[in-house]
């Protein structure tokens, strides 16, 4: 199946979670990064439990902060 | 308006040169003053080849935090402005945010929040009259000053 994954179109396999398509993205410190599936923000602890369908459009983003 | 914005240029082996525009740098004073007493923050977009990056669009995003010691991104403001880069065909290239009293250099904070190893960080201090912008490579709680050049 295809799905969008930070605005590039990609052939994965079906039944792929989040947390797989993570890993096989290289995302690093995956602990800090927000991710979005079709604008739709996803709780840390479902990144396991989400399994990505054909079509979607999934954003990683990093959080950022800081003090001064 | 005269802004005078002090800037090193050092480089270093693995160091990229950043370029922005001296109107984005003044908006981001501007902007930055009006948000004290809090910090302001954002993201910063445009092309990244090679050894240097040209910023071609600052955006201003809300401090969820809304303090002056802290700051974090409003992911959802994030998002869009992802989009927002793509639709442009911008790159990102990293965040910013200001210091109202503080020095532009990452505080321990700032260093253990850095979380991008390919982002530029760049810290704005308003602590004296004549602000001071700084662009930064965090990496494994280590920053190192990047080469910042600002273009009429």
């Amino acid at each position: 199946m295809y799905i969008t994954v930070v605005g590039n179109r990609k052939e994965v396999k079906e039944g792929l979670t989040l947390l797989e398509l993570m890993e096989l993205e290289n995302v690093e410190m995956p602990d800090y990064v927000t991710v979005s599936v079709n604008d739709e923000f996803i709780d840390a602890d479902k990144k396991a439990d989400t399994v990505l369908k054909e079509g979607d459009n999934v954003e990683f983003l990093y959080f950022m902060g800081g003090g001064c | 308006m005269y802004v005078k914005i002090r800037y090193k240029v050092e480089n270093g082996e693995n160091m990229k040169k950043i370029i922005i525009r001296k109107q984005d740098v003044e908006e981001m004073i501007l902007h930055s003053r009006e948000q004290l007493p809090n910090e302001a923050c954002g993201l910063i977009a445009g092309s990244d080849e090679g050894d240097e990056r040209v910023i071609e669009k600052v955006y201003y995003l809300t401090n969820t935090d809304a303090s002056n010691e802290h700051f974090t991104l409003d992911p959802k403001e994030q998002l869009q402005a992802v989009k927002d880069m793509r639709t442009r065909g911008l790159r990102p290239i990293g965040n910013w945010h200001s210091h109202p009293e503080s020095p532009s250099r990452p505080s321990q904070e700032d260093k253990r929040l850095a979380y991008d190893s390919k982002a530029s960080y760049l810290i704005l201090s308003l602590m004296e009259e004549e602000p001071v912008l700084h662009s930064f490579h965090i990496e494994n709680g280590e920053s190192e000053k990047e080469t910042l050049e600002i273009r009429d």
